[in-house]
């Protein structure tokens, strides 16, 4: 059991871990490589840096720092977080439990340009089968994905029908699945006052009854939103501890919005790290 | 307090109410929807005379359900002179569900 699982490796969430680390905090580092940071082709707005210095060095300079101090940093894609009275954090090979979760993931800049797309979004269209799955039992569903985090969903859908196709929307396909799969861009998403009916490409129409989304690497507000966490137009809600309303649940960086700079994001790390102490102290108080 | 919604009490409480009604459709599964849970019912309480905050269960209610083609829970409807005024999905803050409520 971790006191904290740290998710990303950018300032806020490195940050983050060394201050834990350094107050004898069991932390765990999981992040996937690449994040905004990494296309920073120079930084020359940053401390310490005269002359500047690359998005993808400062990131491998931060994580370097925080291995020396002894801090596990793990390269695997989180796929669900999910809490009971601790965290249980799933990535594509393991599950992690801690007592504590920092989202620190940056903001997700992903988004389905699809016409239609927002029009249905609630109405037919979910991001969320555990959430929402209840309202398309025995229909006939698309799953929009084509990795483990599709096949994370896709395992829950199998209680809901048989009937589902994948559409991965462009991108070949990481996993192996047992059901149709449409590798043809979606071109637009259609239906009518009772929700989506169809999904088309550049040349068939497919009859739907239900669309399910789990494209690319779900993001903060992806895992947040399904826990009960406040979002707000992608960013997550925090109090002045860095805390969500989910108790133990805590979030800083570019994932709870506000000016999008390294500098901004390892303040939240540190405020967060601070606050998450008291919280661990309160909890053993 | 939060009503508890009903198909059989839904016109006299939602529509015929004289107030605006904000009324949650939830279920005890729904992660997000245990989340809601408590900040509607601190509306409630602060709203208490000026609105009314009333509670659907889907699973026990689901004409209900249907009717509004609820998709998605947490799902929030706002009724203001029995007719459907405002919506929102998913966790709120109890602040912005007080400016739907419009009180």
């Amino acid at each position: 059991m971790y006191d904290t699982i740290v998710i990303g490796s950018g300032p806020a969430g490195i940050t983050a871990a060394i201050y834990l680390k350094r107050s004898n905090k069991n932390v765990l580092v999981i992040s996937k490589p690449g994040g905004a940071m990494a296309h920073d082709t120079l930084i020359d707005n940053y401390y310490g840096f005269p002359g500047g210095v690359t998005g993808a060095q400062l990131l491998d300079l931060g994580i370097k720092q925080a291995k020396d101090l002894g801090i596990e940093v793990i390269s695997e894609e989180v796929i669900a977080i999910d809490k009971l009275t601790d965290f249980s954090v799933i990535t594509s090979k393991h599950t992690f439990e801690s007592k504590t979760v920092i989202l620190a993931t940056g903001k997700a800049r992903q988004t389905l340009k699809i016409k239609g797309f927002n029009q249905f979004k609630g109405k037919g269209i979910s991001f969320c089968v555990t959430c929402d799955g209840f309202f398309f039992r025995q229909k006939k569903l698309a799953l929009v994905g084509y990795n483990d985090y599709m096949l994370h969903e896709l395992k829950d859908m199998e209680y809901l029908t048989n009937d589902i196709t994948i559409f991965t929307n462009g991108h070949e396909l990481t996993v192996d699945v047992n059901y149709p799969v449409v590798k043809d861009i979606i071109t637009e998403i259609k239906g009518d006052e009772f929700g989506v009916t169809h999904i088309l490409t550049a040349d068939t129409h497919y009859d739907v009854q239900g669309i399910f989304v789990a494209l690319g690497t779900p993001s903060a507000a992806d895992f947040a939103t399904r826990i009960g966490a406040v979002v707000e137009n992608g960013n997550l809600i925090v109090d002045q501890d860095y805390q969500t309303n989910v108790e133990g649940l805590f979030a800083c960086g570019d994932a709870i919005g506000g000016v999008l700079q390294i500098t901004k994001a390892s303040n939240d790390g540190m405020q967060t790290a601070i606050s998450l102490k008291k919280y661990l102290k309160s909890k053993t108080a | 307090m939060a009503k508890t919604i009903t198909k059989e009490n839904f016109k006299e409480i939602v529509l015929q109410s004289d107030k605006p009604v904000l009324v949650d459709f939830w279920a005890a599964w729904c992660r997000p929807c245990q989340m809601l849970g408590p900040i509607v019912e601190q509306l409630a309480s602060e709203v208490d005379g000026l609105a009314v905050v009333g509670k659907v269960n889907v699973d026990e209610q689901p004409e209900l359900a249907n009717e509004f083609r609820i998709m998605s829970i947490p799902t929030i409807l706002v009724f203001k002179n029995g007719k459907l005024a405002g919506n929102t999905v998913g966790v709120r803050q109890k602040d912005e569900l007080r400016r739907l409520l419009g009180v």
